[in-house]
């Protein structure tokens, strides 16, 4: 729905790449799995050390300021016209859905609006601008995905993960039932309305475990810390992994 | 509760403990959205169709001074006498008087979101005034002694056992049955005596047509058609939003409406009214009355984003597709309107102060923003109601109501943080070696670990290992 248009951008020799804060808090080795997946593919990788993040906390907080601030000092570190890849597709969609909106009427909004409308989520950009072709070294293992809220409804990333994954001989996806509903962790929402969100990944754990899948993979972190937390809370016996370094995995024997 | 703060967190884990309720909702919800799905199952006639709905609200909206004095005029000349009411107080008091003119002592009404946002029931009955649910989802919800659940659905939050239970509770001839026509069907003898004998019938809006002076009705049961046809006296009554240019402007909505709302193609009953009586005419009342309210809506409309807000079309699927919604029902928003439009229009209409916790009732999924007929951007309005609630000065009633000094501090400190890469560095340092030390019982952690494990820091963050592995850095 949102995709950029891939026919328009040529595969590139050079990305940049976002890690994000929760990647570089929670899942670096996720991070470093996405850098290595992209390299894989023959790119080169910059990975701008100054970078922090988004800025969404503080944007989906009311605090759009401070909002401001932090997206700001990321602009100088994306001078050249090279794609951003994210891998997350609720950082990805802050950048490029809201980006543009953050710096409306600032100095700066052309430079925002045009670092933004470079922004890609990390499957998106492997399955539709490097038609990757990956090769399955792993074990047989049965697996589900979780969609996340904004790499779907802000990135208009549904298919291109499960894609991946399909690519994969000895993988068996099972989707789940209810693929396309949020898993209630919302940022603070989690902890303004723990009990409300609880009933949300309660459900998306009963969901999960009723695939007899072995792993959840998804593409954002935000979702993992959620739904892995729930997971180890019950103790249900899934592993919760980032696409990213599930692919790696896979693909790395 | 005039002006504290409505509860929303207290209400709806209330609600969460609520076994029946929450399969009645679930149970309910996937199956609307199953049938919407199956009705736009064609991609392109779906982006088509709200493309074209959408455009037909924005127009008006654009309009929307112009098209309500057009309104006024048309209706006019067919015979409609239009009230303007500013507040919710005035619209009462209009009502009360047309009702005291045709000496009722007995109203029927169809449904009507805005008067549920009037309390007109509990007004008139004030007054003296016996008014009648004729909606069956409403009437259930009027025995019940209760509010509306749903927008569409009034009495959703019930199974047909609870029903069967309160008709036999509160209707004398009841019969000791579950089955769905037989309760039905009793339901109808009780309402249609008092449709005959009511002086006053009562209705909603869904569309008026300013070039024509038409007043649009969609319901499935007739009973709208029976509360503005029966009584002498027929009362509609509307938000000033629910106006739109022509006559060709009615079927896209007409179409979306049912579709989105119940997954229906169409509706049974679709009800021009377009004045009183005439001459020579065998039926319909010999007055027909349009109440007009604002009630906030006329600020909200002079806010350019926050303008969106009015397009909406009160489909109810927004709330069908609604995480939160689906789990703790409509009466956790202690509101007239429910799930994410309530969550964006209530707090314009009641305040900040009363409603500034309600924008947060959200993860920020967009799913509603996926749904909508009318292309409202939901979380975008909520988004801004946010930052509306912690800042002073701004458009929206009781803005700057939740600012808080400490939190407006931790906030300032984290943009300080992340805006400066050494500051950055030294705090991803800290919180890797001193994060996972923290007990679980800190304000935050605490929330979270009540269905979570704690989540651990890395050793290392990425901007480490990148460095590590060589990953340029410019
Ligand atoms: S906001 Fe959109 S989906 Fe929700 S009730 Fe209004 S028109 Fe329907």
């Amino acid at each position: 729905m949102n995709s950029p248009d891939a026919s328009a951008i040529p595969r590139p020799d050079t990305v940049y790449y976002f890690g994000t804060c929760l990647v570089d808090l929670f899942y670096p080795e996720a991070g470093m799995a996405g850098i290595e997946l992209l390299q894989a593919q023959g790119l080169r990788v910059v990975f701008p050390q100054g970078q922090s993040c988004c800025g969404q906390p503080a944007y989906n907080s009311g605090h759009r300021a401070e909002a401001l601030k932090v997206a700001r000092a990321q602009l100088p570190l994306f001078l050249e016209d090279w794609p951003i890849i994210v891998p997350s597709g609720s950082c990805a969609g802050m950048m490029r859905r809201h980006w543009p909106d953050l710096f409306r009427g600032e100095p700066d909004e052309a430079r925002a609006v045009a670092v933004a409308g470079r922004v890609w989520e990390l499957t998106q950009f492997l399955v539709t601008v490097l038609r990757v072709r990956l090769e399955d070294k792993g074990e047989p293992v049965r697996v589900t995905w979780h969609a996340s809220c904004h790499a779907q409804r802000e990135m208009g990333v549904v298919e291109e993960p499960k894609a991946l994954l399909r690519q994969l001989a000895n993988v068996e996806l099972v989707e789940l039932k209810r693929e396309r509903e949020c898993c209630g962790f919302g940022g603070t929402f989690a902890v303004r309305h723990p009990e409300i969100s609880a009933a949300m990944v309660g459900d998306k754990v009963e969901d999960i475990a009723a695939t007899g899948a072995a792993r959840v993979v998804s593409g954002d972190c935000g979702c993992l810390l959620n739904i892995t937390g729930a997971l180890a809370a019950g103790e249900v016996p899934v592993r919760g992994q980032h696409i990213a370094q599930f692919l790696k995995e896979r693909t790395h024997g | 509760m005039a002006d504290a703060a409505v509860d929303f967190a207290a209400a709806s884990t209330e609600a969460l403990q609520d076994r029946q309720l929450r399969t009645n909702f679930r149970r309910a919800m996937d199956g609307l959205m199953s049938k919407r799905a199956v009705q736009f199952a064609d991609q392109a006639e779906w982006h088509a169709m709200r493309a074209l709905g959408a455009s037909v609200r924005l127009r008006a909206l654009a309009k929307l001074p112009e098209l309500l004095e057009r309104l006024e005029e048309t209706c006019t000349r067919n015979g409609i006498r239009v009230h303007w009411a500013a507040t919710t107080d005035e619209a009462n008091a209009i009502i009360l008087s047309i009702m005291r003119g045709a000496d009722a002592r007995l109203a029927v009404k169809g449904k009507s979101m805005v008067t549920e946002e009037m309390h007109l029931n509990a007004f008139l009955e004030r007054h003296g005034i016996e008014i009648l649910e004729s909606d069956l989802g409403e009437y259930i919800v009027q025995l019940d002694e209760s509010t509306p659940s749903h927008i569409i659905m009034p009495a959703i939050h019930m199974n047909t056992r609870q029903i069967a239970r309160l008709f036999r509770r509160k209707i004398k001839e009841a019969e000791d049955t579950e089955d769905v026509a037989r309760l039905t069907d009793l339901a109808r003898r009780v309402l249609r005596r008092k449709f005959a004998a009511a002086e006053v019938g009562l209705s909603g809006v869904n569309v008026a047509v300013a070039e024509t002076g038409t007043l649009c009705l969609v319901e499935n049961e007739g009973n709208g058609r029976m509360c503005t046809t029966v009584p002498p006296v027929h009362i509609a009554v509307m938000g000033l939003e629910k106006v739109v240019e022509t006559l060709e402007d009615v079927p896209p909505i007409l179409s979306l409406l049912p579709r989105s709302a119940t997954g229906q193609p169409i509706t049974t009953y679709v009800n021009m009214i377009s004045g009183p009586r005439r001459p020579g005419e065998k039926d319909g009342p010999r007055e027909v009355h349009l109440v007009i309210l604002d009630n906030g809506r006329s600020g909200v409309y002079a806010d350019g984003e926050l303008r969106d807000t009015l397009r909406c079309i009160r489909c109810g699927a927004c709330m069908n597709h609604c995480p939160v919604y689906t789990r703790v029902g409509g009466h956790a928003y202690q509101a007239p309107y429910p799930g994410p439009i309530g969550k964006i229009l209530v707090p314009q209409m009641e305040g900040l102060e009363k409603r500034g916790e309600l924008p947060h009732a959200c993860t920020m999924c967009n799913a509603c923003v996926e749904i909508c007929p009318v292309k409202i951007p939901i979380v975008g309005i909520l988004g801004r109601l946010r930052s509306e609630a912690v800042h002073a000065g701004g458009s929206v009633k009781g803005a700057g109501s939740h600012a808080s000094r400490a939190e407006a501090l931790v906030w300032k400190g984290w943009a300080a943080t992340f805006a400066s890469p050494a500051a950055y560095k030294v705090a991803t340092l800290a919180m890797a070696t001193l994060g996972n030390a923290a007990p679980s019982a800190l304000p935050l952690l605490k929330e979270w670990t009540s269905a979570r494990v704690k989540p651990r820091f890395a050793p290392e963050s990425l901007h480490r290992l990148a460095a590590k592995k060589g990953i340029p850095d410019a």
